[in-house]
């Protein structure tokens, strides 16, 4: 197996051996799912087939995730130059782009062309929405690079979501802004999901929007312009859900439309558990402190971090966001999700089973010490949330 | 003229340069960049936190 030789500061010599190295390959294969499923379902004639990516994400993936645990192993500083510049893992990155767009073509066509249940042609709209949700995660990962082919990438693959603000909203808003009042993409303590929905989903195209404006506007160009990157992915994902549309039918409608709110609520689920509460201090000026580690919820879990390039280990993302999937830390004492994302995602689609799990660990952080104004509160909240934890907590 | 480096991760803004892509012509001192510029490209470090940076030298990156 590939290794990497450096000397450490103490001038002696060491080996690191990526063992995750082929295992990143499940990120490639994970999104995959639905033509599995569907797969399945043309072998057997088993319509439950095509829920295959449902039953994986939401019962198989929070299981094994408590089975297998957490993996809180580091490459050592030392090899992580050799390590980010291995083309092999940013290969893999490349490879999935095409991948999403054939999930939600084939799943696209399958609804279209056979003669479904409605139950199962709803069941696959909302799988291949899921499906789609996980394109975010690579043009996430490819778009917080600086060079042009992983940006071009990441736009490109935004198109499958039809999320193409993404890119700008959450590099240059989201990363600018997050863990304060400020952020609608940051989930305010005794917020639900649902009326986060409502806040983040909207708040985030229009910062986008502005952001992209300006940019434009300091070049002497209208918001409408060619240059416009919202514009471009957007453009991309026009083509290819009008062309669904005139191929396979009406039926492309409500799947669509499905398709898209589910594609778009993964990201909210997401960025819901990765902030939740978690504030930034301000200085004499009023200026906010820099974006540490602990401004995230990070989570260890071995096999849902292998699907997702290693999303969840977020706290070193924020702290240091141009670091490669395969080079994120962890550290000690770090805002810590109870389970995996998709374990996390069921707790707090729950909402009083997610404030129960999480405002009692929230208040446990070392920097907080059950200080409320140490907490991003929902100001709806605070009220409610001073009479039972009490202003200097709990 | 100077250039500046972000210290998280390695983004220079080179008054000689500018910044097309993000709108600051070339020759546009870093002074006049507006008072909440932050990093294009990490979004983490504030304008404040740039350090002046010799271009002529090989920088770590």
């Amino acid at each position: 197996m590939k290794g990497y030789t450096a000397a450490l500061p103490s001038g002696e010599a060491i080996h690191y051996v990526d063992r995750k190295r082929w295992l990143w390959l499940a990120s490639v294969v994970y999104p995959l799912q639905p033509l599995i499923g569907i797969w399945l379902h043309a072998e057997t004639g088993v319509e439950a087939w095509l829920l295959l990516p449902l039953f994986t994400g939401y019962v198989l993936m929070p299981i094994l995730d408590w089975v297998l645990g957490e993996d809180e192993n580091n490459p050592p500083e030392e090899v992580v130059p050799q390590l980010d510049a291995d083309r092999y893992y940013r290969i893999l990155t490349y490879v999935v782009v095409p991948l999403h767009f054939l999930s939600l073509i084939g799943a696209a066509w399958w609804a279209g062309t056979q003669d479904l249940s409605w139950w199962a042609f709803l069941g696959l709209a909302f799988v291949a929405g899921m499906t789609s949700g996980l394109g975010i995660n690579t043009g996430h990962e490819l778009g917080h690079k600086k060079s042009k082919l992983e940006r071009t990438l990441a736009k490109i693959v935004l198109a499958v979501p039809a999320y193409g603000h993404f890119w700008i909203e959450h590099n240059r808003g989201h990363h600018r802004d997050v863990a304060t009042p400020e952020d609608p993409a940051s989930a305010r303590m005794g917020e639900s999901i649902y009326r986060f929905a409502c806040r983040e989903i909207p708040g985030a195209f229009v910062r986008a929007w502005q952001i992209e404006r300006e940019r434009l506007a300091r070049r002497g160009r209208s918001a409408w312009h060619p240059d416009n990157q919202i514009l471009q992915s957007m453009s991309i994902a026009a083509v290819l859900q009008l062309g669904l549309l005139i191929a396979f039918g009406w039926k492309m409608i409500p799947f669509l439309l499905i398709h898209n709110l589910l594609a778009w609520w993964q990201l909210t689920s997401a960025n819901y558990i990765e902030h939740y509460g978690l504030l930034r201090t301000t200085d004499a000026n009023g200026r906010y402190e820099r974006c540490r580690p602990r401004h995230s919820w990070n989570s260890n879990h071995l096999l849902s971090n292998l699907v997702l390039f290693h999303l969840e280990r977020h706290s070193d993302h924020h702290a240091h966001p141009i670091r490669r999937y395969q080079s994120l830390r962890h550290f000690d004492d770090l805002p810590t999700l109870p389970n995996g994302y998709f374990g996390c995602y069921l707790l707090a689609w729950v909402p009083w089973l997610w404030f129960r799990v999480m405002d009692e660990r929230l208040l446990a952080l070392p920097h907080v010490d059950g200080d409320l104004d140490k907490v991003n509160v929902d100001p709806r909240r605070r009220e409610r949330l001073v009479a039972r934890y009490g202003p200097g907590g709990a | 003229m100077a250039a500046y480096r972000c210290p998280e991760c390695g983004y220079v803004y080179n008054e000689d340069l500018g910044d097309e892509f993000e709108g600051y012509p070339a020759g546009t001192p870093f002074a006049e960049l507006p008072e909440d510029f932050t990093c294009p490209d990490c979004a983490v470090r504030v304008k404040a936190e740039f350090e002046r940076f010799d271009p002529t030298r090989a920088g770590p990156d």
